[in-house]
């Protein structure tokens, strides 16, 4: 077993939104990544995906909890030698192509600011690698002096991508890279993250809300309600055997695109939304929307515990388990 | 005649960078009580050809060309109303794709579903507002009553949507419209709402145009389906024509794009390269030539005419022609 790249440890994440209310938006949450690994981290809006996904690198200062990475600990807040010693080898790519990209910039301007701080390259080497890099992406290299609103949204992703790795980082959270694209070019997107991270050996946190497509890149998937891991394991056990209720009703959710498995579906189980995360009670977070809710899960907030499907383990956190090792 | 008929339908707008040909020829229709889905990728004027037969593009920029659209046999281009009763709001409902912007922030919720009851059926605000509560029950939103009184910021983006619909269904339309209704909730919100807007129509007999880019949306809700790219209508037909026996190129590639919860279908996504072709000058031939995998010189030459493979299913593909003997294997001939 190779030791984890990053290792997170009951990172917690509150905003303070004035006297008395807190958002509980990322709680003790434990994950580890392995070198070379990709974990698909999915929740509905208001999880605390993102939150989880930019307090791992810094973005946020963290309330509580370790992130410790490639052996050494994260500072608890980042100031701005910290991002300057970082940069090199923690990447973001953000979720809209369209605001996350300086519209007054060039393409090469964007994209080669990186090397431009963080490295005493020239401006012809800098130039070079740029353009090498959006090539590399699937873009021209004669892009370079053009501006982010001649690209359309696939096209702007990939900048957005050659930016964040264009440092040759060794983690990259990718919060949400896809959802604003359209159905053919997320695709594209998706390969060439795939393929970059064969040949770059990437690690990465694949941020996303679309739980069918994280299928297709990840290793592992986290599954995450309410600020809480509910359920972390193998991709394809997680996706076909899912074993938290949530993690059911969220696969299941999803319409398929095949006609006669659609007009057999029962009407959705899934009832009500995912609640405000101000000042969170102690129990389950989902037991109001759980069809299999107990007594317990009312006050006993579930801890992450070992279970095991077709020889592979995996954590979920739902009093079902405790004693019972199967869900109807 | 179907209830809603709009054929041959050409849209233009007027920028500074040129004309651009947004919808060029859609034909589409729609029967009481039935599902029409029009799927297709971002610009590629699904949205704009049933806004503009419903009066929603501001014209200039915007201008229809060519085409006609029918409601019960009335000409509905040329006039809002038909025997002196609105079509927009009234026999025609609309769902928009983003409930926090298409709500007006200053006015309660309540107001806005009684809105156009008081305009199109002159209800008094009092009765106005009785109904609007009960609407807003309908669509299933717990304590109505209070809620009614609260204004958009107070609502959850499900609980807008749902409050769109009620507003939607208000004036009890024949067709309701659909724009991307679920694009921007969750997917448990997306199934809660879906099984909402299949209920209301199942129960009023509306018939439903969904406009959509998801495939699995779709093959839920749709009885008819029509696949439109570049402005064009590239295929139509039944729901399993579509899926099952589709004769497009196009729609094949969308499919294979598509994730797929199932576990024997092959771990990787098949994309379509490339981009959509630019409509200023859109091009001569078959739109999607350029990123078709099977493109022939014909197709970059010359438009392809609608070929029917059933009573019900067309598509607007060279590879359909008599004269054309390759065989492409996963295209359905006729």
């Amino acid at each position: 077993m190779t030791t984890p790249l990053v290792e997170v440890d009951r990172l917690t994440k509150h905003f303070r939104i004035g006297r008395n209310q807190v958002v509980h938006a990322v709680d003790e949450v434990s994950l580890s990544i392995d070198e070379r690994e990709i974990v698909g981290l999915v929740g509905e809006s208001g999880s605390g995906k993102s939150t989880l996904g930019k307090t791992i690198i810094g973005l946020h200062e963290k309330t509580s909890g370790t992130v410790t990475f490639d052996g050494e600990e994260l500072p608890y807040h980042y100031n701005s030698s910290d991002f300057q010693r970082y940069a090199h080898r923690m990447q973001m790519i953000f979720q809209d192509p369209y605001s996350s990209l300086n519209p007054r910039m060039t393409v090469g301007e964007i994209v080669g600011e990186g090397l431009r701080l963080h490295t005493s390259q020239s401006k012809d080497e800098i130039r070079e690698a740029t353009a090498e890099w959006l090539e590399r992406v699937g873009l021209n290299g004669d892009h370079m002096s053009r501006y982010p609103h001649e690209f359309s949204g696939g096209q702007r992703q990939r900048i957005g991508i050659a930016r964040a790795l264009i440092l040759n980082p060794d983690f990259v959270v990718c919060d949400e890279p896809i959802s604003a694209l359209d159905v053919s070019v997320q695709a594209q997107v998706v390969n060439l993250l795939g393929e970059l991270k064969d040949s770059l050996g990437l690690t990465l946190l694949f941020i996303a809300h679309d739980l069918s497509m994280v299928r297709y890149v990840s290793d592992r998937i986290a599954v995450m309600y309410l600020g809480a891991l509910i359920e972390l394991g193998p991709a394809d056990e997680v996706f076909f055997n899912a074993q938290h209720p949530y993690t059911q009703l969220l696969v299941e959710s999803n319409p398929e695109p095949d006609p006669n498995h659609e007009r057999d579906r029962v009407s959705t189980r899934i009832q009500g939304e995912i609640p405000s995360p101000v000042n969170i009670q102690p129990g389950c977070r989902f037991a109001d929307r759980c069809p299999h809710a107990m007594d317990r899960c009312q006050d006993e907030t579930p801890y992450l515990q070992n279970v095991e499907t077709n020889g592979k383990t995996r954590l979920v956190a739902c009093h079902l388990f405790d004693e019972a090792r199967a869900v109807a | 005649m179907a209830l809603l008929e709009v054929s041959n339908l050409h849209v233009e707008f007027t920028t500074y960078g040129g004309i651009v040909h947004a919808v060029r020829g859609a034909s589409f229709e729609v029967e009481r009580g039935e599902t029409l889905a029009i799927v297709g990728e971002s610009g590629c004027g699904k949205s704009v050809s049933v806004q503009s037969i419903m009066g929603l593009i501001p014209m200039p920029p915007g201008r229809i060309t060519a085409g006609t659209a029918t409601l019960d046999g009335h000409d509905i281009l040329k006039s809002r109303f038909i025997d002196k009763k609105d079509i927009r709001g009234n026999l025609v409902g609309m769902i928009f794709q983003d409930p926090m912007t298409s709500l007006n922030p200053t006015m309660t919720i309540g107001a806005q579903i009684a809105e156009p009851l008081r305009v199109h059926r002159g209800l008094s605000r009092g009765e106005a507002m009785k109904r609007a509560i009960e609407l807003l029950d309908q669509t299933r939103i717990p304590e109505a009553a209070k809620r009614a009184k609260q204004y958009p910021f107070e609502f959850s983006g499900g609980m807008l949507q749902r409050a769109m619909i009620a507003m939607a269904i208000s004036c009890e339309p024949v067709v309701l419209i659909a724009d991307e209704p679920t694009t921007a909730l969750d997917v448990t919100i997306q199934a809660q709402i879906l099984d909402l807007i299949a209920e209301l129509q199942r129960e009023k007999g509306m018939a439903l145009i969904l406009i959509t880019h998801d495939l699995g949306v779709v093959a839920r809700m749709a009885n008819h389906v029509v696949v439109m790219y570049a402005g064009e209508v590239l295929e139509s037909g039944t729901s399993d024509e579509i899926f099952y026996r589709s004769g497009h190129p196009y729609t094949l590639g969308l499919t294979e794009a598509m994730p797929t919860n199932r576990r024997e279908v092959e771990q990787k996504l098949m994309p379509i390269p490339g981009s959509p072709p630019d409509l200023f000058s859109p091009p001569v031939g078959c739109g999607y030539a350029a990123r078709c995998p099977h493109a022939m010189e014909v197709c970059v030459s010359d438009r392809p005419e609608a070929f029917g493979l059933s009573d019900s299913h067309g598509s607007r593909c060279w590879l359909h022609h008599e004269d054309c003997s390759t065989r492409v294997p996963g295209v359905h001939y006729a």
